[in-house]
């Protein structure tokens, strides 16, 4: 087995466990490369379905053709897609710097949909090596009713023996994409031929790394037109992936507040 | 997190940091991700601004206290893993908080590395938490460990000195039965022995932090091995039943007839079934995969299937090595759940071995686990366990204990079956010579334990007192073992903790048994407020259990009050009284109910009466019903 094989299985064994030990249970779907190669993990793990909803928390500010390629595939992977709306951002704490504010919607959409479907298990593809905070993550990470993140009492986990909600209103994350590096994502999506949106190949001089709301998420200058050309492109860089998304960069601590607060 | 660059198609090999708070392993790894180049741009700038909004010099923890709260006091509160590359070799490095309370964190993130770092401030030597650290090394099976000697600069870079604190570390580790792979003297500040080698120790000649990384082995094969495939789920998609899991080690084919669970039924690998790969014959560890079997039987989670020649061990009892992660002692007669890949079986705790002490690394007869401690216990099950003793570098009997709430409390390694030699402590009890057969013929009925559970005030001892006279009259040998008597006498010494109430259970639970094998029938009446003790007694008797439950709600009960006590709860002069600020766990399917809130106490006794009379007097037709 090679490192991509075994990031897969691991990922499989994960999602497994969730469909298991989780119900009701569903996955985030943001529309972006790490979210479909987690769709597409879904179905290597349940024989070619997705025996799940997936939740699309639509913030209203996508980029055009995140839309069309939502409608294409939900069709094409037969899944069962939920949506869900987010708040105006007047409503959001005034004290988070502007972007910030801005992401907390999504925090409060998915917050809804939690409530509304009773979710016990929500399936979301973040990464360790995009930022600190989510560095410390588990891979099954409980929420408590507030759907707080308790940083500072974060249950143990090893021995592949995750943690299963233990209260009412709790619900569990399930970070099944947790160990995998931005260049393992793309490797992956080259060997299996995952689809993806075109914004993150470059035209005129510049390409999206990682895609968040149209408003807050700035393109990277870069040539890497294709698949190789990206990972030859990440092979080398010395920037940070989410260098585009204004909300990591406003001050120290807003992305942690973000996700204190239930942020992904 | 982002601010390492990293390449390799091979896997990353987990390397974990750890040592006692303070003696710079966080330092550390800022230095080592800076003096590979592993930083992202801008990094640093950023690193200096934080350091100086907090009026620091360069704090390089703040590469991986990423929080806040980690950065404001100067502490690393959780573990963070951060890729990191050497030449053409991946790494993952772990960066383990130091502080006692976070021992869970610790396991966390050092459970599943290859090979340890463990930094020792060459000033102050090994400290508390430095044994604690190596103590866990040793029973999660991490053997490859390269020992920082951190701070050199402060011995002045004399080599006597150094030797000395060598000598007394390796003692440490040779007690626990590791070995050091190297021993770096190091300046993780400075850098010196870091990436480059230092010139202030030209005595040294041993390898640099990163020449002893290189130098870590690589994970051996686990194909090889004999096949172990622990069930995670069945599916049924379409018209076909998949069996689905992780190969833990060796391979499968198809074809291959496999043995599965304890059942011992076997079936044929009919199929490999994947999406979107091309199709497999075979499959080896490390593996998700699911097949389909021949015949289409249908295995629980939690079955292993193995070859026919190769099984498992097989025991209910086995002895573990504990390290305990609650923050509350463990105590015999304490029941958890045992994970176990994907089996799970309720165990209860029947001896503590022994108990490490911590200071000296010595192992001490105990009596309980204290916080955060280690040791060697037995846990004992209804059913037997199917395991491979824990071996470093597998992932044979790697238990994790949870509580009753699911909450993971701690790890068990797998050492043994315990049926056998169990030590000094070997218990041989005798078997009578009497049978149950001839006790039964003599009374007239067989022995059995009627369990009456109920809320404080419901009636269990009116009920239990009221149906052994009635009993007794009409010549049943009887008799009733009661909450109140017992805590007068036998269970005084305990008190109203859960783990105390849970020991209370399991005495009354053992004295029940043995008059039940002297052919009584008796009648428990204990409050017995949660399922799992109630499971336990269950356990303890074995056949002839029956749950009885006496049911009035709370209201009626408070509205009583026999003994005052409820009032005394409301008042706050109790603590943790059932039904006021204590739990009570109803039994989900009794064998009797008998609702005491409205009706005639007459009436309750007469349904007592009946079952009671019904079960133990009968003969084999009574107990259909399972």
């Amino acid at each position: 087995m090679d490192h991509l094989d075994q990031l897969e299985a691991q990922s499989v064994f994960i999602l497994r466990e969730a469909y298991r030990k989780l119900k009701p249970l569903a996955m985030l779907w943001s529309l972006g490369k790490d979210s479909n190669v987690m769709v597409w993990l879904a179905k290597k793990a349940f024989l070619g379905r997705v025996p799940f909803p997936v939740m699309h928390v639509d913030t209203g500010k996508k980029f055009p053709e995140m839309y069309q390629f939502r409608d294409e595939y939900t069709k094409k992977w037969e899944l069962d897609l939920l949506l869900g709306d987010c708040p105006p951002v007047e409503e959001m704490d005034p004290s988070l710097p502007p972007a910030a504010r801005s992401a907390a919607r999504k925090t409060a959409g998915l917050a809804a949909m939690i409530e509304k479907h009773k979710l016990q298990g929500v399936i979301a593809g973040i990464r360790r090596d995009e930022q600190g905070t989510r560095a410390k993550e588990r891979v099954f990470s409980p929420r408590g009713a507030s759907h707080k993140w308790d940083i500072r009492n974060q249950p143990p986990e090893f021995w592949d023996q995750y943690a299963t909600p233990h209260e009412d209103g709790m619900h569990i994350r399930v970070h099944p994409l947790l160990s995998w590096r931005e260049i393992d994502i793309w490797r992956y999506i080259e060997r299996e031929g995952i689809p993806l949106v075109d914004l993150y190949f470059a035209k005129n001089g510049k390409r999206y790394r990682s895609l968040g709301d149209a408003d807050i998420t700035s393109p990277v200058e870069s040539n890497a037109a294709t698949l190789a050309e990206v990972i030859a492109e990440l092979e080398t860089t010395k920037t940070s992936e989410r260098s585009g998304r204004a909300m990591d960069h406003e001050s120290e601590d807003a992305f942690e507040r973000l996700r204190v607060a239930g942020y992904l | 997190m982002s601010d390492t660059i990293s390449s390799s198609q091979d896997a990353a090999t987990p390397i974990v940091i750890v040592g006692h708070v303070d003696h710079g392993k966080s330092t550390l790894i800022g230095r080592l991700l800076h003096d590979t180049d592993n930083l992202q741009d801008g990094k640093v700038a950023q690193i200096i601004e934080s350091s100086k909004k907090r009026g620091l010099k360069i704090e390089w923890s703040f590469l991986l206290d990423s929080l806040q709260i980690e950065r404001d006091q100067g502490v690393t509160v959780d573990s963070t893993r951060i890729p990191f590359r050497l030449d053409t070799r991946e790494y993952v490095i772990v960066d383990a908080p130091g502080h006692r309370q976070f021992l869970r964190n610790m396991i966390t993130g050092a459970a599943d590395a290859e090979a340890a770092v463990l930094v020792v401030d060459a000033v102050e030597g090994a400290r508390e938490q430095t044994r604690r650290h190596a103590m866990l090394l040793h029973l999660i099976g991490i053997r490859h460990v390269i020992v920082l000697l951190n701070k050199v600069d402060l011995l002045d870079f004399d080599q006597a000195k150094v030797e000395a604190v060598e000598v007394s570390v390796n003692e440490l580790l040779g007690k626990l039965g590791l070995e050091a792979a190297y021993f770096v003297p190091a300046s993780a500040r400075d850098g010196d022995n870091i990436a480059s080698r230092s010139e202030r120790m030209p005595w040294y000649s041993g390898p640099t932090l990163t020449e002893a990384l290189a130098r870590v082995p690589t994970p051996a094969s686990r194909s090889e091995l004999a096949l172990r495939f622990p069930v995670q789920d069945v599916y049924r998609f379409g018209d076909k039943r998949y069996v689905a899991g992780r190969i833990e080690r060796g391979r499968v084919r198809v074809g291959d007839t496999v043995v599965i669970g304890t059942q011992k039924t076997p079936a044929r690998i009919a199929s490999i079934e994947s999406w979107h790969t091309a199709p497999h014959v075979s499959a080896s560890a490390g593996q998700s995969i699911a097949v389909t079997l021949e015949p289409d039987v249908i295995p629980d989670r939690g079955d292993l299937l193995h070859h026919v020649d190769t099984p498992p061990a097989q025991a209910s009892r086995v002895r573990t090595r504990l390290f305990w992660l609650r923050q509350e002692p463990l105590r015999v007669g304490e029941s958890f759940r045992l994970r176990l890949a994907t089996a799970e079986h309720a165990v209860t705790v029947t001896s503590i071995e022994s108990v490490v002490n911590l200071d000296d690394l010595t192992m001490h007869p105990g009596t309980e686990v204290p916080p955060e401690g280690f040791a060697e216990i037995t846990l004992s099950a209804a059913e037997n366990i199917q395991f491979d003793a824990f071996a470093p570098g597998t992932p044979d009997g790697r238990g994790v204990l949870v509580d009753l709430q699911q909450r993971i409390v701690g790890g068990a390694p797998l050492i043994g079956p315990a049926d056998i030699a169990v030590g000094e402590k070997s218990i041989h009890p005798s078997a009578s010579v009497v049978t149950t057969q001839d006790r039964q013929r003599v009374k007239g009925h067989k022995g059995q334990v009627f369990w009456l559970t109920g809320l404080s005030g419901s009636g269990k001892s009116t009920l239990a007192r009221a149906a052994e006279n009635a009993l007794f009259s009409a010549g049943v040998d009887v008799s009733v073992l009661d909450g109140d008597t017992l805590r007068a006498g036998l269970c005084k010494d305990l008190g109203f903790t859960e783990a105390d109430r849970t020991e209370n259970v399991r005495r009354a639970a053992e004295v029940a048994r043995i008059l039940r094998d002297a052919g009584q029938v008796v009648l428990v009446a204990l409050i017995s407020p949660l399922r799992s003790d109630r499971e336990l007694a269950r356990q303890i008797i074995g056949d002839g259990f029956e749950e009885v439950f006496v049911d009035a709600d709370l209201d009626t009960c408070e509205q009583r009050d026999p003994k005052g006590l409820y009032a005394a709860a409301r008042a706050g002069k109790i603590n943790g009284f059932t039904g006021i600020d204590a739990p009570y766990e109803a039994p989900q399917a009794p064998a009797l109910r008998v609702a005491t809130g409205d009706g005639s106490v007459e009436s309750a006794v007469a349904q007592l009466v009946s079952f009671v009379e019904g079960s133990v007097r009968a003969g084999s037709n009574a107990r259909a019903r399972s």
